[in-house]
Formats: structure tokens, C-alpha cells, sequence
């Protein structure tokens, strides 16, 4: 293989594994449409191990852990779960063999209570009253707390994830496999899931677990099996590994730096004044008298837990969400009463969070979901016809500028890797020259590489003249991008600080106290 | 237990397969329906899908499938583009005979005048009777939340009964010897809706409908209207982050699915009906809603689901003369259809499998 520097011991250790190991893949391939998703693919994970799967945005991983959950096919190669052959033919024939899986996207019904959900997911649900006495029973056991009587609607992100897990340590899995779930987990949160899957690992399960945090990576995970273009490149240990060098192994290449020179602030650009907004639903936030200014050439970080009113601030600032007349000026243009064609057409421009469903139209081509915000702005539509051609002229360049790993613009948006959709959703904004963009989590579920070249392309932006207002949980991409930090906390927003000189301790104060000073205000 | 379970992978071929399938077991289910009932089923189903074409008879019944498939096209036309973004105009067949009405009424008042402008005065009222009573619903959803689909629905029989009462009523013909209904348009010059072609059984409104295909056609493939409306059906959310406001969007696709079926109705009013009765209403509506799914809600598809069903009319009237076989033959024949294509659709979404019983 190309890459002896990161092989360790496999060979030796090999014919070992290969008996003892819960699960084991054999020259896995899968091939979508113009794409090899994974070629050759094998590997072998231990009982008891925590087995990161590491690869670049679009290398293979959610494809290949869809095929050992029974969601994809392999088209060839083979599984062995305990050693025996394992080619399920659904989920439920892999759950049966003791196979378990969280998603990123959770599957909950908000309407019903933890057990229902529970309940609705298992072939052969218990009585009620048995299976809440064994969420309680499991839940403590493994310090998760969760009250089987409490509606989804009222849970957080951690608290929604730790009923998926739930939902999968009932069925005693030999092998758990969970595609990037630390993305919307608090620090404090994620830190819990790793304790839980130390003591699940402690007993002898097997965990596969995918993730674009490198240092969560090396400070939990026993292997990695690295993935590049569908092929697996080699396994390392990752806690003998730098993040840097990790990264690099992933990329085949240096990662680079981050150039935060040349801009200047210089006018207001964008203001919002005293905004208020209902809840849009019973699980939403209210926004309660936001005010925020962001200049020419500015970065502005707005940290907090998701779930305090991020979602609901984007929508008041890309228009699906109209405020008070006079509360939203864009370079003194009162753009309140606007929808969000002609906040675009003004120069106000926004991506939200959830790229699927969205910021984009999941079963729509590429070219087509140009059309959601480019529309005007690029002049793919006159007199409401389609240019179709400009379009897909306009998809293709952004499609180059973000390196969006896809066979062509003619592609459906659901069929790209979750961090190239989002690499094309932050793209086609950005490639609009907004005067002002406001983007949610702009790096979700994008590896490092990406994730650098995306912060590096806001902060372009910013040199050219444009405001920025990055919505994030992670608060290094906050440090590391914005040049003034606020924090949301419950639907409010703290006052700006500068972000040079601003230790974590200050913004753990900040996040936590933002709430306590607001409420003291009214 | 019997399950559904998601197909992982779909394949785009089924769309098309799909109507050909529910055509082919509608005919082998009609066939077996007949030989139990005691009819020849070869000669049933001949009858009713061959005969009306090519069969004996066919110089008298071909002209009839325009006539049939004209208003089906037309009022699918519009329905079609409602359905693709989730807002479900269940009551086409009221737009229908409510703009029927309005375009007879405005010939009625002019009668025996003849104008040059009568008939196209009449077509503008026919539409915007069938816009009127589709903005109904339209309203009361963004208004209130009220479910288009049951307004829309129980306004039908709104439309029976203003149908009847107009019968009766203010548009009985004074000169009808007491017989309820209008006078027949057909008899005045311009308000009348002739066969355009003979032999044909082209008349304005087959016309209008193939205006209507191609117009829904440029409409949703290439007009950001159309764009908009497939992602509202496909992605509400993203719809709106692109700027569609779902209330004009509801108040648009009602519209025009309403102002068309009330094309439909005026045309028929004026043509191959020629009067205001209380049955006024034949049906057109509700199996305008066939034909769309049929036709897989695209403007070509449309257009030879029109046709099939219109020959399911004729053919089946054609066995109630020839063979006497039941009246009811045409409805079993066109829910059958719609049965087997939405179970089919089903099956190449899902799998079913059985559950370990518990
Ligand atoms: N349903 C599909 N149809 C067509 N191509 C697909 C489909 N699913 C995945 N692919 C392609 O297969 C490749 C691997 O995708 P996969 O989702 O496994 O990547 P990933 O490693 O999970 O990336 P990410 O970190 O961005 O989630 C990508 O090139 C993607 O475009
Ligand atoms: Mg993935």
C-alpha cells in the first residue's frame, strides 16, 4: 500500500483479529453513479474498542456504515458480524444480528413520549410499564438520565440523542455505530457520551464511531481506520497522532493556515434593533430584543447552545420571518417588511443550518438548488423564465471554487456526503458577493480540510467589503473567524465583547450569563 | 403482522411502469369481474378498450374521445399543478359546474342578441366562476387552517344544488314547457361551442386543453413559478427560504385549478351539454383527479391519461348498449384504476414483510 508511515502492526495482529473481531469487512465496494463510494474496503473492529472511522468530506464513511446497517447494498465483498457472514438485507435484519446505529439526524416523533418512541422502534415492544422500568434501569446504569414519561418536544439535542442511544443499548448491540453524533452536543454532552461508550465498550461492544473532531477523536477512540476517495488508506492509533498529522492523512497533503490579514471595519453595514419574535412552534425559541450591528469587513461570532434561538435569528434575518418595521436596515434601507427574494436582491444574504430540507431541496439537482437564492441575484431567471443553462454555469462554479466532491451540478443534492452539500450551500452564498451574509453553522459536518477552506472564504468576504455573521456552536471556529463575540442564550443576545484577548472563561461566563444579565434587565 | 418497509433504493423507471401496470391489471380484474358476473370477458374488454376505436362502430364513437378527453385534460391540467406542491383540490367538479353556470348565465342575459363578443364574454365568466369558487377554500385554508381538501370536497354539493336550483330557478328556459333546465346554447349561434372539425369532436375547449398542456408544461419546466411550486410540494421549508409565501401559493394553485375546471364547464355548457340541468355535473371533476395521478402529474402523461379514461367512458357506455352490461362498469373501472396505480406506486416504495408476531 502507498502508505507504510500510518500502517501499524496490522499484518501481525491481523490473522488474530480476524477471529476474535466483532466485526469485520472484506473488500467492500459500492458504486453510485459516476462515483466509487468504497473500493476494497476491509477492516476488523474489536470487542470493547472504539473504532473511529476518519476520511475527508465524501471518502466513503456514511456509505459504508449504510451497508452494515442494511440501508445500502455492497455491490461486492464481504461482512462478517462474530464471524459469521453478515449481509443484511434491511435494518431490521441487521438490528437482529446485533447490529445498532444513531443517526446524525435524529428519528423521533416530537408529539410522543420517550418510551412511545422507544416502543415504536423495537420489533417486539414489551408492556409499557416493563419497557419504562428498563429505559430507567438502563438510563442509570449507564448515567444517562431520562424520565420515560417526558414528550420529545421537551428534550434538548443531548437529551433527543441520549433516547436514540437508549433506543439502541436495549437490544444489546454487539456492535453500535454512530455517524458524526457529537455535532450537536454541548462540550459537557459530548463528554457524558463518551463516558457511556467507554463503559458500553468496557463490556465488551464493539463501537464505531465517525466524527470530523480530531481532537474528540484522540483523546477517546483506541483506532482509526482512515478513508480516502472510498479506499481505506491504513489504520493508526490516533492518540499517537497529532490532530495536524491525522488531518493529513485524511487529505494526503498539508492542511493550511487560516489568513485573517487585510480587513478593515469600516461602516455599519447591518442593524437590527430591538427585534422580537414569537416562538414559530411549541419546540421553538422566542427572540426577545435582539439588537446587533455588523460593520463593513467584520466578522461577528454569535455563540451558543443550538437551540437558543439560532434558528429563529437566522429566519429574522434572511426574511422567512418579517420583524417590527424599522427593526432590520441594510445600509440604512429598512428591509423589515422584506421577503427574502428582496433581502437577496438588497444584498442581505443567509444559509441556514439544516442543509437538507432547507438550505436546499433534498431531491432537487445542484443546478436546480441554485435557483432557491441565486435566482435574481445571478440572473439565472429573467421575466420568470429559467435560464437553465446559466444555472448549471453558475452550480459548476461554485462546485469548483468549494471543491464540492460531486460526479456534476446535474447531481441530486440528497446524493452528495453531508459536508459537500453543505461545502455548495455556503458557496452559492458566498459566491454571490453579498454585501451581508449570516450563516448557521457554517463547518457542520465538514471535515478539516473543508472546514478550513470554508472559514477561509467567509473571511475572504470580509476583506472584500462584505459583514459576516457567523452563527456557531463551536466556539474555536468563533475564535478562530470573528473579530466581536455575543452570546445567545434563550432567545437573548449579550452584549458584543471583542474576540482578541476574550479567554474560554469569559465566554463560559458569557453563554451561561447572558441569560441572568437579560433577565435582570427587564 | 404485515409491515411497510422503506425500499433503500428506488428506481426511476417504476414511474413510468407504474400506469402501465395499473392499466394492465384493471383489465385483467375488470375481465375476471366479468366472466364471474356471466359476460364473455375477451369480448367485454374488447369492447369497451378496442371497439370504441376500431370496432364496428367506431366512426360514430371516435369523435367522442375528444369530446370526453377535452374537459378531463383540461381540469387535470390544473389540478396537476396543485398536487405537485401539496395543496389538494379535491373539488374540481364544483369549479366546474359553478363556472358552467356563470358562463351560461352571461349568454342567458344576452339571449337572442348575437355579439361577436358573447362567447369569448362567456369563457371569461366560466373562469372566473371556477376561480371564485376555488378561492373558497383558498381563503378559509389561509385564513383559518381549514383543510382544503374537505372544503373543496363538500363545495361540490354546494355546486349540485345551486346547479338544480338554477335549473329550476332563474336559468329555466322560459319557452322549455315546464321542463326544468336552460335553453340549449347550442341553438344560439353565438354562444354556441360547435364542432370545429367535423368528425372530430374538436370543439373550443379540446383546444383550450391542449393550450393547457403545453402551458402547465412551460409553466412547471421552465418558469420559476413552476419551480417554486414543485419545491413547496417537495420541501416546504426551503421553498420558503427561497421566498414563496405558502399563502399566495395556495391562493395561486386553487386559482388556476379552479378557473380551469370552470373552462371546462363553460365549454361543455355551451358545447356537447348545451344546457343548465340539475345533473349538470357528470363526473368530469372527480375523474379529472384520476387522470392527473394517472398521468403522473406531468403535463404529456396528462394528456394520455386524458384519452385512456375518456375511452373508459365511451367503451363503457358502448358494453351497456351492446352487452348489456351494468352502468356502474365505468366507475368500478376508473376507481380500479386508481386503486392498483396507488397500490403499485406502494409497492415500488416499500416492501411489505411480516413482522414476528409478538
Ligand atoms: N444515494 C447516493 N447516490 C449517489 N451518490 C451517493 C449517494 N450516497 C453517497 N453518494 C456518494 O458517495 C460518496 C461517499 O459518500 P458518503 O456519504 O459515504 O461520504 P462521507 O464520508 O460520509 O462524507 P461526509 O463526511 O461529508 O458525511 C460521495 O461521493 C457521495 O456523493
Ligand atoms: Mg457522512
Amino acid at each position: 500500500m502507498g502508505f507504510p508511515r500510518y500502517q501499524n502492526n496490522d499484518l501481525t495482529k491481523g490473522t488474530n483479529l480476524a477471529e476474535t473481531a466483532v466485526f469485520r469487512a472484506e473488500r467492500i465496494g459500492k458504486s453510485y453513479p459516476g462515483v466509487r463510494a468504497n473500493d476494497d474496503v476491509s477492516f476488523a473492529v474489536a470487542p470493547g474498542e472504539i473504532h473511529a472511522l476518519l476520511g475527508e468530506n465524501g471518502a466513503g464513511k456514511s456509505t459504508l456504515v449504510k451497508m452494515i446497517y442494511g440501508l445500502v447494498r455492497p455491490d461486492d465483498g464481504q461482512m462478517f458480524l462474530m464471524g459469521q457472514p453478515h449481509h443484511p438485507a434491511d435494518p431490521r435484519a441487521a438490528r437482529a444480528a446485533g447490529v445498532a446505529m444513531v443517526f446524525q439526524h435524529f428519528s423521533l416523533f416530537d408529539a410522543l413520549t420517550v418510551a412511545e418512541n422507544i416502543a415504536l422502534g423495537m420489533e417486539n415492544p414489551p408492556p409499557r410499564r416493563t419497557l419504562s422500568d428498563r429505559i430507567t434501569q438502563v438510563s442509570h446504569e449507564f448515567g444517562l438520565p431520562l424520565n420515560p414519561a417526558r414528550r420529545i418536544a421537551t428534550l434538548s439535542a443531548g437529551e433527543r440523542q441520549r433516547v436514540e442511544i437508549i433506543r439502541c443499548l436495549l437490544q444489546n448491540p454487539r456492535l453500535l455505530i454512530m455517524d458524526e453524533p457529537t455535532s450537536v452536543l454541548t462540550p459537557q454532552e459530548a463528554e457524558l457520551l463518551f463516558a457511556t461508550l467507554r463503559k458500553l465498550a468496557g463490556q465488551g461492544t464493539a463501537i464505531l464511531y465517525i466524527s470530523h473532531k480530531l481532537e474528540e477523536i484522540r483523546a477517546h477512540c483506541d483506532r482509526a481506520t482512515i478513508l480516502r476517495g472510498g479506499k481505506v488508506m491504513g489504520s493508526a492509533d490516533p492518540r499517537a497522532h497529532s490532530a495536524r498529522e491525522l488531518a493529513a492523512m485524511m487529505v494526503g497533503g498539508q492542511m493550511r493556515e487560516i489568513d485573517r490579514s487585510g480587513r478593515v471595519a469600516g461602516d455599519v453595514l447591518l442593524q437590527m434593533e430591538n427585534v422580537s419574535a414569537p416562538a414559530p412552534s411549541a419546540e421553538g425559541t422566542a427572540l426577545k430584543g435582539i439588537s446587533l450591528a455588523v460593520r463593513s469587513g467584520e466578522i461577528l461570532g454569535i455563540g451558543g447552545v443550538a437551540g437558543n434561538g439560532q434558528e429563529e435569528l437566522l429566519s429574522v434575518l434572511s426574511g422567512e420571518v418579517l420583524t417590527r418595521p424599522g427593526s432590520v436596515t441594510l445600509e440604512g434601507r429598512d428591509l423589515s417588511q422584506a421577503g427574502p427574494e428582496a433581502r437577496r436582491l438588497a444584498g442581505l444574504l443567509a444559509a441556514p443550518e439544516d442543509r437538507l430540507g432547507h438550505a436546499a431541496v433534498p431531491d432537487f439537482s445542484l443546478t436546480d438548488n441554485t435557483l432557491l437564492t441565486a435566482g435574481g441575484r445571478k440572473v439565472l431567471v429573467r421575466n420568470g423564465m429559467i435560464d437553465h443553462r446559466a444555472a448549471r454555469a453558475f452550480a459548476e462554479e461554485v462546485i469548483k471554487g468549494y471543491d464540492v466532491r460531486t460526479p456534476g451540478p446535474g447531481t441530486a443534492a440528497r446524493a452528495l456526503s453531508g459536508g459537500n452539500l453543505q461545502k455548495f450551500v455556503i458557496g452559492r452564498e458566498v459566491m454571490q458577493a453579498p454585501r451581508v451574509l449570516a450563516v448557521n453553522q457554517p463547518t457542520w459536518g465538514v471535515d478539516a480540510g473543508a472546514a478550513a477552506a470554508v472559514r477561509q472564504s467567509l473571511l475572504d468576504l470580509a476583506r472584500a467589503g462584505a459583514g459576516v455573521i457567523v452563527i456557531s456552536q463551536d466556539l474555536d471556529e468563533l475564535m478562530e473567524l470573528s473579530d466581536r463575540f455575543c452570546a445567545l442564550n434563550e432567545g437573548r443576545l449579550s452584549d458584543p465583547r471583542p474576540t482578541e484577548g476574550l479567554t474560554l472563561d469569559e465566554i463560559g461566563l458569557m453563554l451561561g450569563g447572558a441569560h441572568g444579565m437579560a433577565e435582570a434587565q427587564i | 403482522m404485515m409491515m411497510l418497509i422503506p425500499r433503500t433504493e428506488t428506481s426511476t423507471g417504476w414511474q413510468i411502469a407504474t400506469p402501465i401496470m395499473a392499466v394492465l391489471a384493471t383489465m385483467i380484474t375488470g375481465g375476471l369481474l366479468f366472466a364471474i358476473m356471466g359476460y364473455d370477458p375477451v369480448a367485454a374488454i374488447r369492447t369497451i378498450f378496442w371497439d370504441p376505436l376500431f370496432g364496428p362502430a367506431a366512426s360514430y364513437s371516435r369523435p367522442q374521445l375528444l369530446v370526453k378527453a377535452g374537459p378531463l385534460i383540461l381540469i387535470a391540467s390544473g389540478l396537476a399543478i396543485g398536487f405537485r406542491a401539496g395543496i389538494w383540490n379535491i373539488g374540481a367538479e364544483g369549479q366546474y359546474i359553478i363556472g358552467g353556470i356563470c358562463g351560461a348565465a352571461v349568454a342567458l342575459a344576452a339571449y337572442p342578441g348575437e355579439h361577436w363578443w358573447l362567447f369569448p364574454a362567456m369563457i371569461a365568466a366560466g373562469a372566473f366562476g371556477g376561480w371564485a369558487w376555488a378561492m373558497i377554500p383558498a381563503m378559509l385554508r389561509n385564513r383559518f387552517g381549514a383543510s382544503e381538501i374537505l372544503v373543496s370536497l363538500m363545495l361540490v354539493y354546494v355546486a349540485q344544488k345551486v346547479a338544480a336550483w338554477m335549473a329550476f330557478g332563474p336559468l329555466k328556459n322560459p319557452e322549455g314547457f315546464g321542463f326544468p333546465g336552460s335553453r340549449n346554447l347550442q341553438q344560439y349561434p353565438s354562444a354556441s361551442n360547435p364542432e370545429l372539425i367535423a368528425g372530430t369532436g374538436a370543439h373550443w375547449g379540446v383546444f383550450a386543453a391542449a393550450l393547457a398542456v403545453l402551458a402547465t408544461w412551460v409553466l412547471m419546466s421552465r418558469h420559476i413559478r413552476g419551480f417554486h411550486i414543485r419545491a413547496a410540494g417537495l420541501a416546504p421549508r426551503a421553498a420558503r427560504f427561497a421566498g414563496v409565501r405558502p399563502e399566495t401559493l395556495v391562493a395561486f394553485c386553487l386559482g388556476l385549478s379552479g378557473a380551469l375546471a370552470g373552462l371546462a364547464g363553460i365549454f361543455e355548457a355551451a358545447g356537447p351539454a348545451g344546457q343548465i340541468t340539475d345533473s349538470f355535473g357528470s363526473g368530469y371533476g372527480f375523474t379529472a383527479i384520476i387522470v392527473a395521478f394517472l398521468g403522473r402529474l406531468n403535463p404529456v402523461g396528462i394528456l394520455l391519461a386524458g384519452l385512456l379514461l375518456a375511452l373508459t367512458y365511451i367503451g363503457g357506455e358502448l358494453a351497456q348498449l351492446t352487452m348489456q352490461l351494468p352502468a356502474a362498469t365505468v366507475q368500478v373501472f376508473q376507481g380500479m384504476l386508481l386503486f392498483f396505480l396507488l397500490g403499485f406506486d406502494l409497492l415500488t416504495r416499500f416492501r411489505i414483510t411480516r413482522g414476528v408476531p409478538a
